[in-house]
């Protein structure tokens, strides 16, 4: 609904269906549109998390404190106390929908609960000490991958090539077949085990403290190389599969002939013409595979005892803590969700083709 | 796309002379075809061959040795080594920190592994295909809610999801469970782009025709659609087993497998769990690694062959 035309229904209607129009035109709008449909993945998704353990049948967590009863020792004292925060936060008794919106307000206040095996400690805490790892790692590598993987596939695509790239390539995209913990556990094996030039494991080295020097910096960055090219070779081949894809469909395009008349430089019908029409599709496919590179880093990190989430997952299974581990797979959840929903509305900034609809 | 290196012009009658001509003649068209399409033959070919490995092994290998405890610990692979009891035995792969044998575990882990895809990928593919007809056939309500559905199912990583479901169901998953799960978590993504391609199906003039002359909805579905679609949902379920393998080999890699089985998965598992690189085992971590990469690329091989052998247009193009 452009300005004019508010403007001249202002002046002719009442302020109560005034008031509706905007509603109706917020609501219409692409990018309400869209945050309402990442409102509705969050609650979808935290409605199956919620009813998942209800459907089973048992009880994680009461098992979890028995098992512990029965071990005995330091536990034991803190285990009232567990107890009751349990019984406190689930509300055991109450019917069910009680429970449900119990949890519903719980997660609107970010409040994920208790941890079961180191008890004072709030889920929140632990998870998001980690987060900052994953998130480090994981932002350098995917946009590096990203831009790596669709120059190779710009490259791979285009007709005026130099023929050996070819061979050079091929092997790269086979590389996206193979999982990357695997792909980790070669390379710790070449790089950090045979040849020693990188750590093995860790974030950082194991009798250092975190602190804000440089040798700490040069330690997390030594640390985080191997991990990082173990999930960009793998993901490389991925990017440059579908850019290679693209670059072969703009090639019977109109304006690719029109700029080959004109007489353009090669590398200026490269660039501004083939990559920069190519490479939008590539954008949507990176909302596509967000999912599959948080899980695949999550195996990464536990490969490497990387710091990061994967690591507290893995921690948290071993010791059924499973607040932690619901907290994790709601905290990632959320995160996928939130980043397709920024993706969704930036994409229409990037591809002036799209006209986003605002009436 | 990756039709690998050699090109199809490479399988010339016209340069390849007088031997090849005579063949050519003999050659039925799918065998011809089969030599244009290079990533189909070495894909298959590379499976085949390794599940032919694993069925002599299961011939003339003891397998039992698989346990822990039956045999000598941390042996590096050897064809004579004295056991206790004053016999001679061969460990060709050698054994892990637990004694087991790993050739043994080799050969009864790959194809258990393979079978957990298979499962998974049939299951997410059945499920996938039905509602991908049901929601592009019946448009409307229908379409909308299981559009909805594959819109949420996209944005949460399946891998997770199982954790959850294996955390609260509290005990061990066989090897067929495991499979089950993931394909009941997995059918989301093949839903979603066979639907696209019955969309465009539903529009063709011999789909209209059909529905003209009054052939009710499953006639259409099944006698007009389906035969057309089969060669793309071939492709989508080399895909999924790819995928359901990744995945199961995820949830046995952080832990949550069967912890009888020696499937690939719990070997690497065992390998991450007693650090086994840094322990200098390469002989441990390395079969299971090399099977795992041959299952993928062997997958990834087979499918792009198939996406050429259903998508026409992807042909002749490297």
């Amino acid at each position: 609904m452009t300005e004019q035309t508010q403007a001249v229904e202002n002046s002719s209607t009442s302020t109560g269906t005034q008031i509706i129009r905007i509603i109706s035109g917020v609501l219409g709008h692409f990018v309400v549109k869209r945050f309402l449909f990442f409102l509705f993945v969050v609650w979808l998704a935290s409605t199956v998390i919620f009813i998942i353990p209800r459907l089973s049948g048992q009880d994680p967590v009461k098992e979890k404190l028995l098992l512990e009863a029965q071990r005995g020792g330091a536990m034991q004292t803190g285990l009232d106390a567990m107890a009751k925060s349990y019984q406190k936060r689930f509300g055991l008794d109450q019917p069910m929908w009680t429970q449900y919106l119990n949890f519903l307000k719980d997660l609107v206040k970010l409040d994920l609960g208790v941890s079961i095996a180191f008890f004072p400690r709030t889920v929140n805490d632990i998870v998001f000490e980690s987060l900052m790892w994953t998130l480090g790692l994981m932002g350098t590598v995917t946009i590096l991958a990203f831009i790596l993987g669709t120059l190779a596939g710009a490259i791979l695509g285009w007709p005026r090539k130099p023929g050996w790239l070819q061979y050079i390539f091929m092997p790269l995209l086979t590389l996206s077949a193979i999982p990357q913990y695997l792909l980790a556990m070669i390379l710790i094996f070449v790089i950090a085990f045979q040849l020693e030039w990188l750590p093995l494991f860790g974030g950082y080295a194991p009798a250092t403290v975190p602190t804000l020097t440089f040798e700490f910096a040069v330690d997390v960055i030594r640390h985080a190389i191997l991990p990082a090219f173990a999930i960009i070779f793998s993901a490389i081949g991925f990017w440059a599969i579908g850019m290679r894809g693209m670059m072969i469909n703009t090639q019977g395009e109109d304006y690719m002939i029109q700029a080959d008349a004109k007489g353009l430089k090669g590398s200026r019908i490269f660039m501004r013409y083939a990559v920069r029409n190519a490479l939008l599709p590539q954008v949507t496919g990176l909302a596509l595979v967000l999912g599959t590179i948080v899980t695949g880093q999550v195996l990464v990190e536990r490969v490497f005892s990387y710091p990061g989430i994967g690591d507290i997952l893995f921690q948290a299974i071993r010791l059924s803590d499973f607040f932690v581990i619901r907290g994790i797979v709601i905290i990632i959840i959320l995160g996928i969700a939130g980043a397709t929903f920024l993706l969704d509305v930036l994409y229409p900034l990037l591809d002036p083709r799209i006209k986003v609809r605002k009436s | 796309m990756t039709e690998s290196v050699t090109t199809p012009d490479a399988i010339n009658p016209a340069e390849s002379g007088g031997w090849s001509q005579f063949n050519e003649e003999r050659l039925t068209p799918m065998k011809k075809y089969a030599l244009r399409n290079p990533s189909l033959i070495v894909g298959l070919s590379m499976l085949f061959g390794m599940l032919f490995l694993v069925g002599v092994g299961h011939l003339v290998w003891d397998t039992e040795q698989f346990r822990p405890l039956s045999a000598p610990t941390r042996l590096a692979p050897t064809l004579s080594h004295e056991l206790r009891d004053g016999t001679t035995g061969a460990f060709p792969f050698g054994t892990d920190t637990q004694g087991r044998d790993l050739l043994a575990v080799a050969i009864l882990g790959t194809p258990l592994t393979l079978r957990v895809g298979l499962i998974a990928g049939a299951v997410a593919i059945g499920l996938g295909t039905v509602a991908a007809f049901l929601a592009a056939y019946y448009r409307g309500f229908v379409d909308a809610a299981i559009r909805s559905v594959v819109d949420v199912g996209l944005a949460m990583p399946a891998l997770l999801i199982l954790i959850l479901v294996r955390i609260n169901i509290g005990r061990e998953l066989s090897i067929d469970e495991i499979g089950i799960a993931i394909g009941l978590t997995s059918w989301v993504f093949p839903a979603r782009t066979i639907r696209s391609q019955v969309l465009v199906m539903r529009e063709q003039t011999y789909v209209e025709l059909s529905r003209l002359s009054g052939t009710s909805g499953m006639g259409i579905i099944f006698k007009e659609m389906m035969p057309n679609l089969i060669p793309y949902i071939t492709a989508s379920l080399v895909g999924s087993v790819a995928g359901a393998i990744l995945a199961s080999i995820g949830l046995e890699a952080i832990g949550l497998g069967n912890f009888s089985e020696p499937t690939l998965g719990m070997t690497i598992y065992w390998n991450i769990q007693f650090s086994s690189i840094t322990l200098g085992m390469w002989w441990w971590w390395l079969p299971p690694l090399a099977a795992i990469v041959i299952v993928f690329v062997s997958l990834f091989l087979i499918s792009s062959g198939l996406d050429e052998w259903s998508n026409p247009r992807l042909r002749k193009r490297v």
